[in-house]
């Protein structure tokens, strides 16, 4: 193994009531690909912000190349070689690939920008690295899997020798994982560092050297990825046993509750299904291959072209959410601090947020019967908050689930839609939403799930419909389930179970 | 021992509260333009709940002078001083309404659909009057700018009243919970089943129609419908408003905050007055506060960003 480029050393960081780094101690060696892996709350964020110059510690030093540094500036860090890329990408979506990589430094040939070489140069990195991109080619034409991409060789052209990626592959999809990691172990066999953050654990043991724990702002162990067990991992980042359990769900009954027939929008292409009572029914497919747009279909979020929806056996009526709402629908959308929550509202407003209309049956809201509600809510989902009145974007990404959950549980919905239901959340958090899945299929209530997790795609899936470029790709029974299936058909490559 | 230390905490959370509201009073006594400041009170309240959902409202001032014209030349077309103020306070709405439509319907952004409907609206004010102010009329309109009620001044009255009723209305309503929804996340609101256009034009509505009550009292003190009243009033509100902790992009603030907003403005228009600073010097003053306060609300936000 290389030497050590970063070193953390006795890193304390207290903030007002939070000791979120307790006398951490880390290293890192060139060429490695290093995950650092905890539950929400475990001081991951933290450690980066203060690798970026963003949080300054309370105490300990951090070694650079061999420098020592009490703490950094963010500038001086990206110039030291130190980059980050987090979920929320930094580039301009109307500039060019080229453009963005060059954004800031931009070349210049007399008093005009030399777009031309711009674009050389960016293609002859892609090259390096073996991706193929347009450097001419606006961002906002890529896919997510791209832009990340183009953040990448964009670190790589600042010359970054120490490059953190923060949950780099929540919103890709297996094939678009491949090409990243490609792309990853192509840096590192440059002598890149790389620092990797992500809730999948099957990645960090496809792409990672070592791996980190930390625990609730404390250093727990270091391992070689080779040398230590999917088990053991968890183990250590919850402090007690405990397994990935896919509980699945009740099981389905004989009625149907849903049945979508031949609908279309912009984005979908005459997709029917029917959900049962009961059902799990999961939606698999690439990112971009029209699954959400499905839900939103069916949630009145985006309107109908053609086709229809029948709910209960009656054609149902869904020109906006607050219809399908009436109808008992339920969405708990993809991305939960823009879709799903109002931030700057309380946990107790955002949990009767869809039912203030039962709630104020005379002129005022009936705050006691709120709060009776809520605090119902909250015990069932066990959501982890000191009070119901607290402000929702304090709250962990577990817990901002279930109070989205919470939501929904309150207006009595009948039919929920997941969409990727646990991206992002921690490993316990994540169990426990299996858990309330299963006991809401109990209770007779029916799931569609998105998810671009196999595992748990596979794993709580009754049903498995594939999609495939916004048309229906194939359907999968409980007994046909396996990885490449889903893939296969994910990719287009073939339509089994097609038969009309 | 301890209660001092209670004491001390409330000072230094609340001391500068005090302080203003010292000088507030110590102002609003020597100084005519309290008055002005407790007409500015009423039309707060619709002002804070478009910021609230994430809009401006340029038409303020505007409103407050069709408000004001409309009223004095239906009375002296004849019509008595109750209808009269309940059709102007109708219309304001419907003003508000239009700009809802703009808003909602077209999709054209609350800065640019006010800031044009506040050129054509002072237009319509003008248009009204002929270009001259409306006065010589008798009407019971001037006891609600002169009258008294248990010794209080009836325009103060008002402004309580309204000041309850929009707390009450923003705090207790479901329609006020929308209201911070909307300005908080639109799109999680449509996605909860929210009717967003809805809120819009309830706001807009409640708005327009302060404003038009605004321009009714201001009749009722200098009894004379002028058609330049309330020019640049919009200017003030705005930075009482976004003084008092409501953020500009929508969502954040409370009314009694608000408060605290207009008594600084109260404080800095009045006090300048006093000290006899030239009105263009004013101007600049109260322009660079409202940068200045738009500029703190961005400081905040951005750090709220931060943490998250």
């Amino acid at each position: 193994m290389g030497e050590v480029t970063l070193k953390f050393k006795n890193i304390t960081k207290v903030f007002p009531g939070v000791r979120a780094l307790d006398d951490v101690s880390l290293d890192f060696r060139k060429g490695e690909v290093h995950a650092l892996v905890g539950e929400n709350g475990a001081g991951k964020s933290t450690l980066i912000k203060i690798l970026t110059g963003a949080h300054e510690p309370t105490s300990g030093t951090i070694e650079v190349f061999g420098e020592e540094y009490n703490h950094l500036i963010p500038h001086e860090a990206i110039k030291m070689g130190i980059s980050a890329i987090y979920q929320e990408f930094n580039l301009v979506p109307f500039l060019t690939v080229a453009e963005n990589i060059f954004y800031g430094r931009e070349v210049k040939k007399g008093i005009f920008i030399d777009k031309k070489y711009m674009n050389k140069e960016t293609t002859k990195l892609c090259h390096e690295m073996e991706i193929e991109l347009d450097p001419k080619i606006q961002v906002k034409e890529l896919g997510v899997a791209y832009q990340q991409i183009v953040e990448i060789v964009k670190a790589v052209s600042q010359n970054a020798k120490i490059l953190i990626m923060d949950e780099p592959t929540a919103p890709l999809t297996n094939r678009e994982i491949e090409a990243l990691f490609k792309v990853v172990r192509k840096l590192k066999a440059t002598g890149v560092t790389i620092l990797y953050i992500s809730h999948r654990l099957e990645e960090i043991f496809e792409v990672c050297d070592r791996v980190s724990i930390l625990r609730d702002g404390k250093y727990i162990t270091t391992a070689e990825t080779e040398k230590i067990s999917r088990k053991e991992v968890i183990a250590h980042m919850v402090g007690r046993e405990l397994g990935e359990d896919f509980v699945g769900g009740a099981g389905a009954r004989d009625d149907i509750v849903l049945e979508a027939r031949e609908i279309s929008t912009d984005k979908i292409k005459n997709i029917s299904f029917n959900l049962k009572r009961g059902e799990i029914l999961g939606l698999g497919g690439l990112v971009g291959a029209g699954r959400t747009e499905t839900a939103r279909a069916l949630f009145g979020a985006d309107r109908l072209e053609s086709g229809e929806i029948q709910i209960n056996g009656k054609k149902a009526v869904l020109k906006s959410p607050k219809n399908a709402i009436r109808y008992g629908l339920g969405l708990i959308p993809e991305d939960r601090k823009k879709q799903g929550l109002v931030l700057s509202m309380q946990v107790r407003e955002n949990i009767s947020y869809g039912i203030l209309k039962k709630l104020a049956k005379r002129l005022f809201i009936n705050t006691k019967k709120e709060d009776e509600i809520c605090s119902k809510l909250k015990d069932d989902l066990t959501i982890k908050t000191p009070s119901l009145k607290q402000v929702v974007r304090n709250l962990s990404g577990g817990n901002q689930q279930k109070v989205v959950l919470a939501k929904w549980l309150a207006t009595n919905s009948e039919i929920l839609i997941f969409d990727e239901p646990t991206r992002g959340i921690d490993v316990g958090a994540k169990q426990e939403i299996y858990y309330l899945m299963k006991e809401l299929t109990k209770q007779g209530k029916s799931i569609i799930m998105i998810s671009s997790e196999m595992p748990e795609l596979i794993g709580m899936s009754d049903r498995i419909i594939v999609m495939h470029e916004g048309e229906f790709a194939g359907e999968l029974l409980k007994n046909e389930y396996s990885q490449e299936k889903i893939l296969e058909l994910a990719s287009g490559e073939s339509k089994v179970g097609w038969e009309k | 021992m301890k209660r001092q230390a209670a004491i001390m905490d409330f000072f230094a959370k609340y001391g500068i509260v005090v302080v203003l509201i010292a000088l507030v009073v110590f102002f609003s006594i020597i100084s005519p333009q309290f008055l002005k400041m407790n007409n500015i009170f009423n039309i707060l309240r619709g002002m804070t709940m478009v910021l609230l959902t994430g809009g401006i409202d340029l038409t303020a001032g505007s409103v407050i002078g069709v408000g004001s014209v409309l009223t004095a030349a239906l009375i002296l077309a004849g019509m008595p001083t109750v209808p009269a103020v309940i059709v102007v306070l109708l219309i304001s709405a419907g003003i508000g309404m239009i700009n809802g439509f703009f808003i909602n319907a077209m999709n054209i952004p609350p800065l640019i659909t006010t800031l044009g409907l506040m050129t054509s609206l002072r237009g319509v004010a003008y248009l009204i009057t002929g270009g001259l102010p409306i006065f010589g009329f008798k009407s019971g309109i001037t006891a609600l700018g002169k009258g008294y009620f248990l010794g209080i001044p009836l325009p103060v009255v008002l402004m309580a009243g309204v000041f309850l009723v929009g707390i009450l209305f923003l705090e207790k309503t479901r329609y006020g919970r929308y209201i911070y929804g909307v300005g908080g996340n639109e799109e999680a609101s449509i996605l909860s089943g929210i009717n967003v256009k809805q809120v819009r034009y309830i706001v807009y509505s409640i708005s327009g129609m302060l404003c038009g009550l605004a321009g009714i009292v201001l009749l009722a003190r200098i009894n004379s419908g002028q058609p330049n009243a309330g020019t640049g009033y919009e200017m003030d509100i705005i930075t009482a408003v976004v003084l008092g902790g409501v953020s500009i992009s929508g969502g954040e603030g409370r009314l009694p905050l608000v408060v605290i907003g207009v008594l600084i403005m109260g404080v800095l228009t009045n006090g300048m007055i006093l000290m006899n600073i030239q009105e263009y010097v004013q101007w600049v003053v109260k322009g660079l506060v409202l940068v200045a306060a738009v500029g703190f609300d961005r400081f905040t936000e951005t750090r709220k960003a931060q943490l998250a």
